[in-house]
């Protein structure tokens, strides 16, 4: 279970440019939950991953993961638990290494990094086996640097590598949105395949109403640095995009946009 | 003869140090300027050392270490305390002036009677009569080899493989849960510790130390590399270690090129500083760019 608990984060403070983003903010994600969270730009979707993953530091609060603060520990020390696909899909992959050597990376984490052979040879098969049912053909291009794939492909590799092993929580900022509309969807029903085939607690923020209405066990809405519609279980089942998109059309013309 | 014999021992002398500028120019992305301290370190060590009487073996070793330590504080200023990378180089590179001056003792300090690991009882009983003139650049030769074949080895372990990814990536060295200001430090320590085995060499060529040695000692680092990367980009079966090794051969025989047509030994840094120029500007590298 995770649990952000009266979280405050300013940003700029001291300056006229201050932002204040979360006011006591407080969000409860249960085990094997897949929630989706949606907003406007600035509503504090992408700010909370941050904060989950100690990308951004906050002014109070606790993070609490079955129970224990992880506050105080450092973002690379969270992140052994979290596995992160980003919207850039250069973001979570080596351009210049290999796709074998990618995934040898990836295998990896968890277990030190030592002067041990980088590659073990008797995984390959393993990998071929996890990249042929994304149907993109990788699986033959092992040897290729992964900076001369498609951002579909390497997004598929991203997803791939994010949860090769063991994780707590799988972490998904807008991980669909450079991609094109064909890809987007093959991305995100691998996404799908592979949260529950792992069974892994997921939280994705996306900008396509659709998809967090059709995937996922749950949905957000955030606005202004709080949760403004929160549907879960069989609450989630009936709610559909144009209901959402009224709730998000009505918002912002509070906003004046 | 001699002429190729001098570009060929200077080129793989100044090899090892392009490895390691390659390290944290090409690697890591980091426009490392402490080479130009930690290659003047290497040689002071050497000489203090060889000065002391400890076997001329001993001093690659250490100069090593000692060029790995020099490269740690680089990482730590940068790392932990938040310099910006080539301010972090340029104090390195500053302090160790004086630190240089302190190990060796004077600006200047000649070995000629000492022996080296060129010139020492088991070299010269080993080494027969007719190879004599050959002696030198052969023992570079060995020296540069099992320094490339070790980076080679260690590009390919789990460490190593970090350090790659660290340059291109570092948001997924987070990912995978390793402090990457750690494997920036490493990567560093290894980079100056090369950097600083090839002032030792170059130390015991020269027969002495020079202070003023390291003085563009990036420069040629960075011309080596970008000579060598951008030459064989296409050639697959060189590794890219070889290939700047290569570059670094490639580059003296510029600069004695330019000697031998009669260009004043004065203009020697000018004459650096053109031509690589001239390099960047024909390989057009954009990473060179920024370091400019």
């Amino acid at each position: 279970m995770l649990e952000l608990k009266g979280i405050y984060k300013n940003y700029n403070p001291g300056s006229v440019n201050e932002l204040c983003l979360f006011k006591d903010f407080n969000f409860t994600v249960q085990d094997g939950e897949f929630v989706s969270v949606v907003g406007s730009n600035g509503s504090g979707k992408t700010s909370m991953l941050n904060i989950i993953c100690g990308s951004i530091d906050v002014d109070a609060g606790q993070i609490l993961v079955n129970g224990e603060d992880i506050l105080h520990q450092k973002d690379f020390i969270r992140q052994r638990r979290i596995g992160r696909v980003y919207q850039d899909p250069s973001k979570g992959t080596c351009p210049s290494m290999t796709i074998l050597e990618n995934m040898s990376l990836a295998d990896n984490k968890g277990k030190p990094y030592n002067l041990g052979r980088g590659v073990n040879k008797q995984r390959v098969e393993e990998y071929r086996d996890m990249l042929r049912p994304l149907n993109l053909g990788l699986e033959d291009k092992m040897g290729v640097q992964v900076g001369s794939l498609s951002g579909g492909q390497r997004q598929a590799l991203a997803l791939l590598m994010a949860t090769m092993n063991p994780i707590d929580f799988l972490i998904l900022d807008e991980h669909t949105a450079a991609l094109d509309p064909k890809t987007a969807e093959i991305i995100m029903e691998l996404t799908d395949l592979v949260v529950r085939e792992k069974k892994v607690t997921t939280i994705m923020v996306t900008h396509n109403l659709r998809y967090a209405v059709e995937y996922g066990s749950r949905l957000i809405m955030m606005h202004e640095g709080n949760v403004i519609l929160d549907k879960a279980g069989e609450e989630k089942t009936h709610v559909d995009t144009e209901q959402i998109m009224g709730i998000f059309n009505k918002i912002s013309v509070e906003c004046g946009n | 003869m001699a002429l190729i014999l001098s570009v060929l021992e200077q080129g793989m002398i100044y090899g090892i140090l392009a490895l390691g500028v390659y390290i944290t120019y090409k690697i890591l992305d980091f426009p490392d300027l402490t080479v130009d301290g930690s290659f003047p370190f290497g040689a002071a060590v050497t000489v203090r050392l060889i000065s002391l009487g400890v076997p001329a073996v001993m001093t690659l070793p250490v100069a090593f270490l000692g060029g790995a330590l020099v490269g740690i504080c680089t990482g730590l200023i940068h790392v932990k305390l938040k310099v910006r990378d080539l301010l972090s180089g340029i104090i390195m590179m500053t302090g160790l002036y004086t630190i240089n001056l302190w190990i060796a003792g004077t600006g200047y300090v000649p070995i000629f009677n000492k022996s080296t690991i060129f010139d020492n009882s088991v070299v010269n009983a080993v080494c027969p009569a007719a190879l004599s003139r050959f002696k030198t650049v052969i023992i570079i030769f060995v020296i540069t080899m099992v320094a490339k074949y070790l980076l080679d080895w260690y590009m390919n372990t789990k460490s190593g493989f970090l350090l790659r990814a660290v340059g291109d990536n570092d948001v997924i060295v987070t990912s995978l849960g390793v402090d990457k200001g750690l494997v920036k430090i490493v990567g560093l320590s290894i980079a100056n510790g090369l950097v600083a085995l090839s002032g030792c060499i170059f130390a015991q060529q020269q027969r002495s130390f020079e202070i003023s040695s390291g003085t563009g000692a990036v420069v040629i680092g960075l011309a080596s590399v970008i000579i060598g990367t951008s030459l064989f980009k296409k050639v697959t079966f060189l590794r890219v270690t070889s290939s700047v090794l290569i570059g670094s051969i490639l580059y003296k025989a510029c600069v004695a090129l330019a000697m031998f047509a009669g260009i004043d030994a004065n203009a020697i840094k000018l004459i650096t500083a053109v031509l690589f120029l001239i390099i960047l500007v024909i390989s057009m590298d954009r990473k060179g760019k920024k370091v400019c």
